[in-house]
């Protein structure tokens, strides 16, 4: 049991969906991202995803790839990411952190000392964008035997046929892009989306989150009530990258997390 | 025959895209199906007489193959020592030898019902390359490029625009051809039903890498052919030497020799200011380390933390902090050797070429022929080398005149 799949339960004993959000470590510096992920439980997150800043985002759109770049301009790298999560964890051992982002980081770092130091700086679950089940002896089973959840993308391209492939060995939970797309695009509508989450479910029984798109508290309610929660990043990350105060971020995340606890 | 087939270099990759550790299929899971689809569609017309005879046609006809392989009388005389030979695939129809891939890939896409082409460009030859074959068939082809080199290469992207492509300059990340290959795969990612992503290199996910390999190899098999015609049945070439971008004009030349092992094979990266830590060069090979990149395992340009670093060339077709996948494997198996040539040394290789041989090099293939200009004087002269001129320099006129201190005026 990972604090994810705690999570999940005691979200489920109190019958509300899940709300995850996502921010990019070190944007615009690192302080100020430390200040916003320690407010982000207080805010109503369930689950905190903490992007690592890459060169080359393949699948991000403008909103996220700027933000990795102030990231990287400001001196961020992997290790002051999981420097900010152990500092997290000081005052919250039970809020999940999963680390989004992509492989060659991890690779350089080398991934047996990557898990190690990962799993010290409590980080519960990996999102790498570019790593397919075809290549899951590179992370995804040695990720899974340090005891850390791999949590893996569900697409709309993503057919019945391949459906048990991308769920075999994912844990924690799925997550369910919504549309073939970059973060930040529009968003699908909550009518489309919930087949899809039932047609995944009928494959699993993990609890299948959703995400791209989602800017406003509406459709975060919308979208969380035919799925198990709602997932928020490019809308969050364009208030940082407005230069809003800590404050002003943490109350437009509230009320992302009101409208997912409310469906 | 086992061991034989055991020893061999040209069974790769295996099932999983991997040659050795380098290779694979690093993508999203957006794309993973569709990946998988087009291998499968690969697969079938690999195999199918009338997916080759379609390209033996257009090649021909269309390309202008075979391209000539040229005794290059007077650089050998210059030089003093090998024989040196061109593989002249600078004459095919667009200047470079681009096209051969670019057919194949179109035709494939034409199979898979795809009726939008995307494709990234550095010099430009890749990019002109795809809108001509997309003209040729009523195809939409929208090819990105990076904001800096739309700049430097601005005679290609007029000529991409006349044969009604839409060019879309990028600006993300710091606007080069990396950046230009990531905005594609983002295309492809939201555009993944209606669009066939037509990689201009021996790179990306499998199974680019090996597809582009065998459009290619076409250099190398007429090669094989013509130097026997030339210079006696079963004579080989002893050395190959072609210059490394991504390394799709090197795969093609080196392919079909890699099981001769008298025949030495020899990559020329880009070494810009001098391969140095300060990465001032885009030497992958013999100044970089593996690591993950535009869907697959392979030697980078990176720092410590695993941030990809933008490479430095004279030439924007060399300008890729990546390479091939395959060439990791060879260069780590030691059946290539690889080695870097400077912008310098380049420069005064085109300006040989011209005067010499009365033949315009592009400057990717100016790096080659400086390397060729080390070697050749040590070696006897029944040594028989040939280089790949890849590609020819009408492009970079406008560069060479910069770099040789010479206005000229592109406008009229
Ligand atoms: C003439 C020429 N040669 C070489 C290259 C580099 O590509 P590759 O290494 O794949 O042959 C380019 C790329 O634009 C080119 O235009």
């Amino acid at each position: 049991m990972t604090r994810i799949d705690d999570k999940f339960a005691a979200l489920k004993a109190d019958g509300k969906k899940a709300f995850v959000s996502y921010i990019m470590a070190g944007d615009p510096d690192y302080e100020t991202s430390l200040e916003i992920v320690k407010g982000l439980p207080g805010a109503g997150v369930d689950i905190i995803e903490l992007g690592v800043p890459f060169t080359d985002p393949m699948a991000d759109g403008p909103t996220i790839q700027l933000a990795g770049q102030r990231s990287l301009a400001a001196g961020m790298t992997l290790q002051k990411t999981l420097d900010l999560a152990t500092e997290f964890r000081k005052g919250d051992d039970i809020t999940p952190i999963v680390l989004m982002g992509y492989y060659n980081p991890i690779f350089s770092r080398g991934v047996d000392n990557f898990l190690n130091d990962a799993k010290a700086a409590g980080i519960d679950g990996l999102i790498v964008v570019d790593l397919p089940p075809e290549e899951d002896s590179e992370l995804c089973i040695p990720a899974q035997k340090a005891g850390l959840n791999f949590i893996r993308l569900a697409t709309p391209t993503t057919d019945d046929a391949r459906l048990p492939k991308v769920l075999t060995n994912t844990s924690g939970f799925v997550y369910y892009v919504s549309i073939t797309g970059i973060t930040g695009a529009a968003s699908a509508e909550a009518g489309d989306v919930g087949p899809e989450v039932a047609r995944i479910k009928s494959h699993t029984d993990l609890p299948v989150i959703v995400g791209f798109g989602i800017k406003t508290p509406e459709r975060s309610e919308a979208i969380a009530k035919v799925a198990d929660g709602s997932v928020v990043g490019s809308a969050i990350v364009d208030l940082i990258a407005a230069g809003k105060s800590t404050d002003e971020v943490l109350a437009f995340v509230r009320g992302l997390a009101e409208g997912a606890h409310r469906a | 025959m086992a061991q034989d087939l055991f020893n061999s270099f040209m069974t790769g990759p295996d099932e999983n895209g991997r040659f050795g550790e380098f290779g694979g299929r690093f993508v999203s899971e957006t794309l993973m199906p569709l990946i998988l689809s087009l291998e499968a569609e690969y697969e079938k017309a690999k195999t199918d007489d009338s997916f080759w005879a379609e390209m033996d046609d257009l090649w021909k006809h269309y390309v202008g193959r075979p391209s000539p392989l040229y005794f290059a009388e007077r650089l050998t005389e210059r030089f003093g020592g090998a024989k040196i030979y061109l593989k002249r695939d600078e004459l095919n129809h667009t200047g470079a030898h681009k096209i051969n891939n670019v057919l194949g890939q179109i035709l494939l896409a034409r199979r898979m019902g795809k009726t939008r082409i995307i494709a990234e460009t550095g010099a430009g030859q890749h990019g002109v390359a795809t809108a001509t074959v997309c003209a040729r068939f009523g195809l939409k082809c929208v090819v990105y490029m990076g904001a800096h080199d739309v700049e430097r290469q601005a005679p290609n992207v007029f000529r991409m625009r006349l044969l009604g492509a839409e060019v879309v300059p990028v600006t993300s990340g710091r606007g080069t051809l990396k950046d230009a290959m990531n905005d594609a795969l983002r295309d492809w990612v939201t555009n993944v039903r209606d669009t066939f992503y037509c990689i201009g290199t021996v790179a990306g996910p499998h199974p680019y890498p090996a597809m582009v390999r065998d459009f290619q190899s076409i250099i190398g098999k007429e090669v094989r052919e013509q130097l026997q015609e030339q210079e006696g049945e079963g004579r080989l070439p002893d050395t190959l030497i072609a210059a490394i971008g991504g390394g799709s004009n090197a795969m093609g030349l080196f392919f079909p020799f890699l099981d001769d092992k008298s025949v030495r094979i020899i990559g020329v990266e880009a070494g810009g200011k001098g391969v140095n830590d300060k990465f001032e060069h885009c030497a992958s090979l013999t100044g970089g380390r593996p690591g993950v990149l535009h869907g697959n395992k392979t030697y980078l340009l990176q720092d410590d933390d695993g941030q990809i670093l933008e490479g430095f060339s004279i030439s924007a077709g060399l300008d890729y902090p990546g390479i091939g996948p395959e060439h990791s494997w060879l260069h780590d198996t030691k059946r290539a050797e690889y080695v870097s040539i400077t912008d310098k040394e380049a420069l005064a290789a085109f300006q040989l070429c011209c005067e010499a041989e009365g033949i315009i090099p592009a400057l990717e293939p100016s790096h080659a022929l400086a390397y060729v200009a080390k070697i050749a004087p040590e070696l006897p002269s029944d040594h028989i080398i040939v280089m790949n001129m890849c590609g020819r320099g009408d492009k970079d006129i406008f560069t060479v005149a910069k770099h040789l201190g010479v206005e000229i005026n592109s406008g009229a």
